[in-house]
């Protein structure tokens, strides 16, 4: 577990805040004064797991620097919803860079930033981010070299398994199974097929970077805890962070915390630190769940739960979570008080 | 115009973009009605007591206890805690231990002499109370609340009623019970003991302007049984009050206690702490029927009583008696089946309830009367005007609570009845059943256990059985609370907002929505954990 949890404090360290918790102890989240990074007004959709993420992670980014961040962003949902021209919901230095160099653009920035002297005030610090279509695609080059080079950057990959801003179209992120505009749900093997799958955080642990994370919008303390952890170390570093899409995952509006929450608890996506390329902890399954339970309300499943359910399809995804569960070690233990 | 290359227009921020226009559903904040309030006779707001006590402010707890039920420590004793049944946290471990964090909170007021807030002021009308059980006591305590000199007139020698002369000590010490009926008369309810109400009518002439009766149930039922001259057959009324008295009650070394209530219960159990080898209890159906509650007979069995179910007495003899062994017909209903055996016995102690003696009632008209009850309007006024009555006279439901909650309401009738208007009860809000809540939220913690006096002692001595808490244990079990239904000021909608559309307004103070960017997503209202927000399709 990246944080201590409060033992017992009647909801423990679960909910965003808690009235029995002295202010320092509760969520950035929690407080009246969080920076809002993100700001109303946004055109996300309604329940969007992408604008959510985004405004936990920078103002927990903020919170660790006294609000000395610049931001890259890459072309994607969370760029175009929250900048069309001439408006902008981010209260941030913010730089708009193409789909797939923003790890490039901010690596400049942190660059930049030493030239000039400016890092003479330690506390500005540069965070990319970008969809998982501009990290696990077309961005991957640069990320990776930004990696190799352990340029001073938190890069920060919001996961939610497609090409959404164009139209839900599949990504290298996208699970199998899963229907898309590309990958329809027709044939044979109807939705994304069964490749090898490539989990970047992996990827980026390969790289032995610093500091490499998984997490996602049902875990905020978690996360938030992520993001500090990450603005201790310099060099680069790595958070995915999965954010479910209502648009694209076909559920409703209200449940985007739920699915992320159901994806946690069944194995689906493992959430973990690594440092210097070795996990450093996991966050354990508390009620464990068949996969099937994340996937039938998703409609980019619905093909599985037909009139003869594919039975084998949910089966070969169980397999996937359970190698997960047996590979992170996300067997549920037991809750202490 | 001073701009960048390329650059037409001023920076501008999206506040200026007013989502709020695209919601087709608005969330709301509510107060439900959690089930545990839902399920309390005396009509406490558990919830909320638990609320303060949850942040360590036990004399605020006890203070909103209190406004609805003026005896926490009596109730954390001998209240069967029908809101443990009822009580959300079941669904997640195990029911929130409310009983026990009462009698915490009782104990507390003891220990440091929290008083009751002020009464308002005073009206100038006068009230009857007749008898002092918990019907009479929460009745004349809720008519000093509002205004009224409240006069209780009692039979006994003592106050209390069947909390005192029927109750055991081991379950509700004396002391307890002493300085809560103190702290009433200190409160302003003037008590006149040894005052037996002969005709109600005549009472009244004293100066009253109403009356509230609260005489109980208090006259055994008898079964025929034939005995032999030197066979003692007792009731169990009369044996639990003769151990108010000087001389405790001679039962010998055999006692059979016959019926399956809680009163044979407390018998069994009195008897086998004055020194009886066997204590034996005679019912005549299954331990499934038994109207005792399961936890009393598991503490008898333990005491070491026996049961005998699925039987009848037929005879007392001299120094046996004789019993007849019943079956189940396939309705269910015991039937004799000629089987019979023969127990030792040196006394039989007869448990089969209690009627209610109505003889002060006797020349006022109107009055109803059915089946041993007298009949009570939702205001808990009899069919004589004036006349209210509540308690084991009024309900076949007899519980200590259930008597206070009748007492609370007839104590609010009366106060409309005397300004000439008829009480009306404010409308309930919806349940909050679990499902409405998101259980997810609330970290595991199982329940606190009581401590229990060890079986040596219970078998001999007439000390408390069940033990308290102590103030961590207190405090762990009040947290236990989900708060179901009411705003816990736990931030998650605050929290998880996408839109930053819930305003924070402070410790105390809650949230507000601010619909000029509320997409109507629904997140907060799916991820409050205790269910205070709902969802409401927008008009147009
Ligand atoms: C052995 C036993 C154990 C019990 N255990 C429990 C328990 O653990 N939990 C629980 O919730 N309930 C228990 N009960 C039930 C509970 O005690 C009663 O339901 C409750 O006391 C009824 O309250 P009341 O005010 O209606 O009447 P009572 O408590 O019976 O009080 C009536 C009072 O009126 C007085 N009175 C009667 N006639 C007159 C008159 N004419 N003039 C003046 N005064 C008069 C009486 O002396 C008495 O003091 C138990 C009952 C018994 C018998
Ligand atoms: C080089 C290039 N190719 C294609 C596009 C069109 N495009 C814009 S955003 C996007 C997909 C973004 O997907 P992802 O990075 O996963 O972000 P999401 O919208 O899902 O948050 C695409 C294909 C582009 N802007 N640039
Ligand atoms: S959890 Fe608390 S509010 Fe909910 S039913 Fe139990 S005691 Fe009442
Ligand atoms: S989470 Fe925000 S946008 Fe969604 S319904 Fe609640 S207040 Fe409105
Ligand atoms: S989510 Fe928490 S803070 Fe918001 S209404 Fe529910 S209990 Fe209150
Ligand atoms: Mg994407």
């Amino acid at each position: 577990m990246s944080f201590q949890p409060v033992k017992f404090y009647q909801t423990g360290t679960f909910t965003v805040g808690n009235r029995l918790l002295p202010p320092e102890e509760r969520s950035v989240q929690a407080s009246a004064k969080r920076f809002n990074s993100i700001n109303s007004g946004h055109r996300a959709c309604q329940g969007c797991g992408e604008a959510l993420g985004a405004r936990y992670a920078i103002d927990a980014a903020m919170e660790a620097t006294d609000g000395q961040v610049i931001a890259a962003n890459a072309t994607g949902c969370l760029e175009v919803f929250s900048t069309p021209y001439p408006e902008t919901s981010w209260q941030i230095p913010w730089i708009h860079s193409l789909f797939g160099n923003t790890a490039a653009v901010a690596t400049g920035i942190a660059a930049a930033l030493k030239v000039k002297g400016l890092s003479q005030n330690p506390k500005t610090r540069v965070v990319a981010q970008g969809g998982d279509g501009g990290t696990t695609d077309i961005g991957f080059g640069c990320l990776s070299g930004m990696f190799e080079r352990n340029d001073d950057v938190l890069y920060i990959c919001y996961d939610n398994g497609g090409y959404m801003n164009t139209g839900v179209q599949r990504s290298s992120a996208t699970p199998p199974a899963a229907r898309t505009a590309t990958t329809m749900a027709v044939g044979p093997e109807p939705g994304n097929v069964f490749g090898q799958g490539k989990f970047v955080p992996a990827i980026a642990m390969a790289h032995n970077i610093p500091y490499v994370a998984t997490a996602t919008v049902a875990d905020l303390r978690d996360l938030e805890a992520k993001v500090r952890r990450a603005m201790e170390f310099r060099g680069a570093r790595y958070i995915h962070i999965l954010v479910p899409c209502p648009l694209g995952w076909g559920t409703p509006s209200q449940d985007t915390i739920k699915m992320a929450r159901l994806a946690k608890e069944t194995g689906i996506f493992p959430v973990f630190e690594a440092e210097h390329g070795e996990i450093k902890s996991v966050l354990a399954i508390r009620r464990p769940l068949p996969v099937e339970d994340y996937l039938r309300p998703q409609k980019r499943y619905a093909h599985l739960f037909g009139k003869t359910p594919a039975l084998a399809t949910i089966a070969h995804i169980q397999e996937l979570a359970d190698r997960n569960i047996r590979k992170y070690g996300l067997q549920a233990r037991k809750e202490g008080h | 115009m001073d701009k960048p290359f390329a650059i037409t227009l001023d920076p501008g921020s999206s506040l200026a973009n007013r989502t709020g226009s695209w919601r087709t559903f608005r969330p709301e904040y509510l107060d439900r009605l959690p089930p545990c309030n839902a399920a309390c006779p005396a009509g406490e707001n558990i919830q909320g007591w638990l609320f303060h006590a949850e942040s360590g402010d036990y004399e605020k707890a006890w203070q909103s206890l209190v406004e609805n039920n003026p005896l926490p420590a009596i109730m954390g004793r001998v209240c069967y805690h029908p809101c443990e049944g009822g009580c959300n946290r079941q669904h997640v471990d195990s029911a929130v231990g409310i009983n026990s964090v009462e009698r915490f909170l009782g104990d507390e007021a003891r220990k440091q002499g929290w008083k009751f807030a002020p009464p308002a002021a005073s009206t100038g009308k006068r009230v009857l109370v007749v008898g002092s059980g918990p019907a009479g006591l929460s009745a004349a305590y809720h008519l000093t609340r509002l205004g009224h000199q409240a006069v209780i007139y009692e039979a006994a020698p003592l106050a209390g009623g069947m909390m005192r002369f029927g109750i055991p000590k081991y379950r509700l010490p004396r002391e307890v019970l002493d300085a809560e009926i103190k702290r009433l008369t200190d409160f302003g309810v003037e008590l006149h003991l040894q005052t037996k109400v002969a005709d109600v009518l005549q009472a009244m002439k004293d100066g009253f302007d109403a009356v509230f009766l609260g005489v109980g149930a208090h006259i055994a039922k008898r079964a025929y049984i034939p005995a032999g001259d030197a066979n003692k057959v007792l009731d169990a009324v009369a044996v639990l009050r003769g151990m108010e008295g000087h001389d405790a009650p001679m039962l010998g070394r055999k006692v059979v206690v016959y019926g399956g209530g809680n009163t044979a219960i407390d018998v069994a159990r009195t008897a086998r702490r004055l020194g009886a080898e066997e204590a034996i209890i005679v019912y005549r159906r299954t331990r499934d029927k038994m109207p005792a509650h399961d936890f009393e007979v598991e503490e008898a069995l333990q005491e070491g009583i026996s049961i005998k179910w699925l039987s009848t007495i037929k005879e007392a003899g001299e120094s046996d008696i004789m019993v007849e062994k019943m079956a189940l017909d396939d309705k269910g209903f015991p039937q004799p089946t000629g089987e019979f055996e023969r127990i030792e016995a040196d006394s039989v102690v007869l448990a089969l309830g209690q009627d209610a003696d109505l003889s002060l009632l006797e020349n006022v008209p109107g009055l109803v009367v059915e089946g041993g009850l007298i009949q009570v309007d939702a205001g808990m006024m009899t069919g004589h005007p004036g006349v209210f009555a509540g308690g084991d006279m009024a309900g076949s439901e007899r519980t200590v609570t259930v008597a206070v909650g009748h007492g609370k309401k007839a104590a609010r009738a009366i106060d409309a009845w005397l300004r000439g208007e008829v009480y009306a009860p404010p409308p309930k809000p919806e349940i909050a059943t679990i499902e409405r809540m998101n259980s997810w939220y609330y970290s595991d913690a199982p329940k606190t256990m009581r401590p229990v006096l060890d079986i040596i002692r219970r078998q001999s001595t007439f000390e408390e059985v069940l033990g308290g808490l102590d103030e961590s244990n207190a405090l762990f079990e009040a947290r236990r609370c989900m708060s179901c239904g009411n705003c816990f000021e736990c931030d998650n909608c605050y929290g998880v907002c996408p839109d930053n559309a819930v305003i924070k307004l402070g410790p105390g103070k809650r949230f507000r929505f601010n619909y000029d960017y509320c997409k109507g997503c629904g997140i907060c209202a799916a991820e409050c954990p205790c269910g205070a927000i709902r969802m409401v399709a927008e008009e147009n």
